[in-house]
């Protein structure tokens, strides 16, 4: 436990050492800058040049809630995007590189288990993972409560599931790591996002068209890789009821995915790590 | 004396190519060893597969008492790799105690325990700068250190001299012989044979993989290397002088032997004399472990 710990500690300390963090943050902060800006002046538009008509008294008419909800679920879909770029890249090097350049040989020396070192890097990319999802959705939600008064919907489960799909792609960049280049596994990883990308896709179009072979089509890719429907799942439940109703914008779900689909996304994940420990257990230095 | 090292047939394949052939080897407690080969002969490949790094093809081995591998046995093990590269983003300082720590130690008796490393590799003005900022030499300093955190029983060093300019040669040679002083064991790979000579009690010569020659440096002290140069040299005289060594051969009109003391010299002679042979030189050296290397990898080996 000691050695994951020192490993984890280790692996924040290049996060930091590496300014990734940084850039995170600043990148981050600006992120969060463009959206303000833009949603107060489009607020601004839509209760007709009067801000200070702020909700806190005022009831949202409905037509404004699904405006509302429509920029905000852009905000939080442009965020969704950065985490699994985050969420890949983080890790892409972490084995792979340290394989390769032979700083993995004065850590597999110590009396540590390799899991540990694989288990610890896990630990400290997870936690800046979250830390970063919570800092940028939960930036877009606090400048809609702000600006509008506007407040997401079942916004935890929301969160949740979206760091589940961060998490599981996360330990797939970790898994690539043990046995790829960095290249490969970069490529492999956004692969496999793009699979789950275009299945999460189809099996809406197929749902909304009435043609099962399509929507069929899609639950299989996400079978393969479920991190597109943990989105769409998170989508689904920050939305107002009506527009889920109605699905009337691109955030719209029309085939939710089932409560099965995250008990599927958390043994693939589980699946996922216990895999890379053991490919990493057994592989030579 | 119960040993460090045993290892009975380890052979590591990559592919259809062995790396390593077939280790067998005994290294006892206290001991110096010196694995010498050229490169490419299966050094860093056998080193691995003691540490652990590389699960062996077959055979098994023992070090420190565990089987290899074992994960407890490492906490008394030292480790300088050859291609050393660290975390370059964290100071020598921080990064003595990320692996103190990794070693279990923690506290103030990791902190004086670094501080008194940095201080043997000669880094203290250096330890609060970033790595990245080393100098090759320092960076091999600073992993040196690193393999004595834990005050190991037995330290792998892999080539630890390659890097370093003289006065790191004489630092990292003083380690090995302070090591051995405090009855540590040591086994060194390297091929840079001057510095192996100076510091080790034992060494084994690796060829494609095998053991092809194993020795104890203090066996072959006594030994010379005798030249002659002879008025007449016939199968005779040949045959006859082989009273007085081995390995007697006739090399560009020289006659050449080794001969097993200084001792033998005079008597020699005198033989000689008294075949009417007339002796233009006689000249006897110790032999180097260069020229012990080059007559055990024989001429068929080519720069690896």
């Amino acid at each position: 436990m000691m050695g994951i710990l020192t490993m984890a500690h280790l692996t924040l300390h290049e996060v930091k050492g590496r300014k990734v963090a940084l850039a995170a943050l600043i990148l981050g902060a600006a992120f969060l800058v463009v959206f303000g800006a833009g949603f107060y002046f489009v607020h601004r538009e839509m209760t007709g040049g009067n801000p200070g008509l702020t909700p806190a008294r005022a009831q949202l008419s409905a037509q404004q809630n699904v405006g509302l909800s429509f920029l905000v679920m852009a905000g939080l879909y442009a965020v969704n995007f950065l985490m699994v770029m985050m969420a890949v890249l983080m890790p892409v090097d972490t084995l792979a590189g340290d394989i390769r350049s032979g700083v993995i040989q004065t850590l597999v020396t110590k009396p540590l288990r390799r899991a540990s070192i694989v288990l610890g890097k896990w630990l400290a990319f997870w936690v800046v993972l979250a830390l970063y999802l919570v800092m940028m959705a939960g930036g877009v939600m606090l400048i809609a409560r702000v600006i509008t008064g506007y407040d997401v919907p079942n916004a935890p489960a929301g969160l949740a599931l979206m760091l589940l799909e961060g998490t599981l792609l996360m330990t797939l960049s970790i898994l690539g790591g043990t046995r790829l280049s960095t290249l490969a596994n970069g490529v492999m990883v956004f692969g496999l996002y793009g699979l789950a990308f275009i299945g999460g896709w189809l099996e809406q179009l197929g749902a909304l068209l009435g043609n099962m072979t399509t929507r069929n089509i899609g639950v299989i890719a996400s079978l393969i890789v479920p991190s597109e429907a943990m989105w769409q799942l998170a989508s689904h439940s920050m939305q107002p009821a009506l527009i889920r109703e109605v699905s009337i914008t691109p955030f719209s779900v029309v085939s939710v995915p089932s409560a099965g689909m995250v008990v599927w996304a958390l043994v693939y994940t589980l699946g996922t790590l216990l895999l890379a420990l053991r490919q990493f257990g057994k592989r030579d230095l | 004396m119960n040993p460090v090292i045993e290892s009975a047939g380890l052979r590591k394949e990559f592919g259809s190519k062995a790396a390593v052939d077939d280790l067998t080897l005994t290294v006892g407690r206290g001991e110096v060893f010196g694995f010498l080969g050229p490169n490419g002969a299966g050094k860093t490949t056998s080193m691995k597969m003691l540490l652990g790094l590389v699960t062996p093809t077959a055979g098994a081995g023992r070090v420190l008492g565990a089987p290899l591998g074992d994960v407890k046995a490492r906490a008394k093990m030292g480790f300088l790799p050859e291609h050393f590269r660290f975390q370059d983003w964290l100071s020598g300082r921080e990064f003595l105690r990320f692996h103190g720590r990794l070693y279990g130690l923690a506290g103030g008796a990791l902190t004086s325990r670094i501080d008194q490393l940095l201080k043997r590799v000669d880094l203290l003005d250096a330890a609060d700068r970033p790595l990245r900022g080393y100098s090759k030499g320092m960076l091999q300093r600073i992993g040196l250190a690193q393999a004595l955190l834990n005050r190991p029983d037995l330290v792998f060093l892999d080539e630890p001299t390659s890097g370093l300019d003289p006065l790191g040669r004489f630092l990292v040679r003083d380690i090995i012989i302070e090591l051995r002083e405090q009855g540590a064991s040591v086994f060194v790979n390297s091929h840079l044979l001057s510095e192996v000579e100076v510091t080790c009690d034992r060494v084994a010569f690796v060829k494609r993989g095998r053991v092809v020659r194993e020795m104890a440096l203090a066996e072959q002290a006594g030994e010379l290397s005798v030249e002659l140069k002879l008025g007449s040299v016939d199968a005779p005289l040949l045959a006859g002088l082989a009273q007085f060594g081995r390995d007697v051969r006739q090399v560009d009109g020289l006659v050449r032997l080794t001969a097993p003391g200084e001792a033998t010299l005079p008597d020699m002679a005198r033989w000689l004399v008294a075949q009417g042979v007339s002796i233009y030189r006689l000249a006897a050296d110790h032999k180097s472990l260069e020229a012990l290397f080059l007559e055990v990898m024989g001429e068929d080996e080519r720069p690896g």
